[in-house]
């Protein structure tokens, strides 16, 4: 466990160096999210029907979707991992004394940790000081505050476990970037990641909710916003913790198949 | 211009040689705006109209920049990956050959796997176009192909931009996004949906006022008057490439090795 977490914490040091990148990336995501609040903004405009969700609301999903947006984007890869599959290299990772999907696991975990503690503070201080109808706000209640990081968090960690198992299918297809694109646009639909689920038709919806993307973006963003009451925000950190269960042992499970027939050509 | 399609061929056979790998990103290609798509359709399935514009109207417009956005990436990538050429210095050889460094850095690159999502650029449009009663002429054919090319232009002008901004600073910069993609995003929609400021920005400092919203206008017939000035814009979207190449060319001078 130690090793584990010696990785995670030299990761976040390492991700922590690149300072500049991090603010030019809040000065970007900071325009993203202006520019949603605003179609938004027109299509509540002239709405026909009560939308599911009011516009404050939607504010503060987008304001957190964009602070946490290392945190939660599906797309985000692992460049290093990848060489390390498809270059031969991983005959080096197979030799540490640890299992690699511990390693792995902290060291994602740590990348996107870091990624997100230098942009989301800034963003949301940003967030929190222009006027009014952009304003972020606080959320409803303690209970929604601390139910939100609980969530987030897992959510945090189901999110690299799906992305565990598509690093471990690159073992057998080799073939990384065409089916990760695929892949990671249609999670990223799922997730909430376009648009909030509620506002998706109610056929959808239900995919949705069966499916373990939303469980990172949308689940822990609602709770903010107490769009899922307390009661529901338990109920859903319980449906996390089993999805977390079950994608972990699948992908831990997969990994020791995987290892058994890993050929490695020499060169 | 014979140099830049020799470039173009040797690029396509390498890219070839993984033939496998190259469909399959193209087809993920495809795929990608797909998700985006689908959002926009769910929102107007739960709202109606946006400002009174419809469904189909929107779509028309988002046909039209992913399209003309994805031939720029396909054809302009030199431009987008450049920061690479000028850290590693191999940017010295460029200077060093008798041909203009505009047409080399431009066949430096190319991404032909974005096809992929040209076609669903394409689709779109067509889709849009069917469903929308417009009365079509000659003209507006016209038109709707100017915006196209007017697009591509104003990409590449800023995609010329951001890499001229390496000589200064050598690392690619991610505030340049907020101009290429944020670009492509914004005017996925009519621009009079947004603020004023952003309006304006979007049309008077760079032109895709004159893709998106005014050559629209006359598209689907709702100019009062002189609408053969409306047809036109697309061509001013064109001119922003000519500001764009100047300040290339002074970034080139400005140019200093960063050594091997």
């Amino acid at each position: 466990m130690k090793a584990y977490f010696s990785v995670f914490k030299l990761r976040l040091i390492y991700g922590l160096q690149y300072r500049a990148a991090a603010l030019a990336g809040v000065a970007t995501q900071f325009f993203w999210g202006i520019m949603h609040i605003m179609i938004y903004e027109a299509f509540y405009a002239n709405a026909a029907s009560a939308p599911p969700m009011s516009l404050k609301q939607v504010i503060i999903y987008i304001w957190l979707q964009q602070s946490f947006l290392v945190f939660v984007a599906l797309w985000i890869r692992d460049n290093e991992i990848i060489n390390l599959i498809t270059s031969g290299n991983i005959a080096y990772e197979l030799c540490r004394p640890c299992s690699i999907y511990g390693f792995w696991f902290a060291k994602l975990i740590a990348q996107r940790l870091s990624g997100a503690m230098l942009r989301c503070l800034p963003l949301l201080i940003a967030a929190f000081l222009i006027p009014e109808p952009y304003k972020m706000a606080l959320p409803g209640s303690l209970a929604a505050f601390l139910l939100f990081t609980v969530s987030l968090f897992l959510g945090l960690m189901v999110l690299v476990s799906i992305s565990m198992l598509i690093y471990i299918s690159m073992f057998i297809t080799i073939l990384p970037v065409g089916s990760m694109v695929v892949f990671s646009s249609i999670g990223e639909l799922f997730s909430g990641m376009i648009i909030p689920i509620p506002f998706m038709p109610s056929w959808l919806q239900k995919i949705a909710y069966f499916l373990p993307f939303r469980l990172a973006v949308d689940m822990p963003f609602r709770i903010y916003t107490g769009h899922i009451p307390v009661s529901q925000a338990l109920q859903g950190v319980l449906i996390q913790l089993i999805w977390l269960g079950v994608l972990i042992l699948t992908g831990y499970a997969s990994m020791k198949k995987v290892q058994k027939r890993v050929i490695v050509q020499g060169g | 211009m014979k140099l830049y399609f020799k470039y173009m061929s040797i690029l396509l056979k390498s890219q070839m040689q993984y033939r496998a790998s190259f469909w399959l990103l193209s087809i993920g290609q495809f795929f990608v705006p797909f998700s985006v798509f689908a959002g926009l359709y769910f929102l107007f399935e739960r709202f109606g109209s946006i400002r009174g514009w419809s469904f189909f109207e929107v779509a028309l417009c988002f046909g039209v920049i992913n399209m003309a956005f994805s031939i720029t990436e396909c054809f302009v990538r030199g431009f987008d990956i450049f920061s690479n050429l000028v850290v590693s210095g191999d940017f010295d050889r460029v200077l060093l050959r008798p041909r203009s460094t505009f047409i080399q850095v431009l066949g430096s690159q190319f991404e032909f796997t974005r096809l992929g999502r040209l076609l669903q650029g394409v689709i779109v449009l067509v889709w849009a176009a069917v469903n929308l009663s417009i009365r079509w002429t000659v003209f507006k054919i016209i038109t709707l192909i100017l915006m196209i090319i007017s697009g591509i232009f104003i990409f590449t002008g800023i995609f010329v931009l951001a890499a001229t901004l390496c000589f200064w600073t050598i690392q690619g910069i991610e505030v340049a996004n907020i101009f290429t993609y944020g670009g492509k995003e914004i005017s996925q929609y009519p621009l009079n949906i947004y603020k004023k400021w952003i309006t304006r920005f979007f049309t008077f400092i760079i032109p895709f006022g004159c893709v998106n919203y005014l050559p629209l206008m006359y598209l689907l017939d709702r100019t009062q008057y002189n609408y053969h000035f409306y047809m036109l814009t697309p061509l001013i979207g064109i001119l922003f490439i000519i500001p764009c190449l100047g300040v290339w060319e002074m970034g080139v001078k400005h140019y200093r090795s960063t050594g091997s």
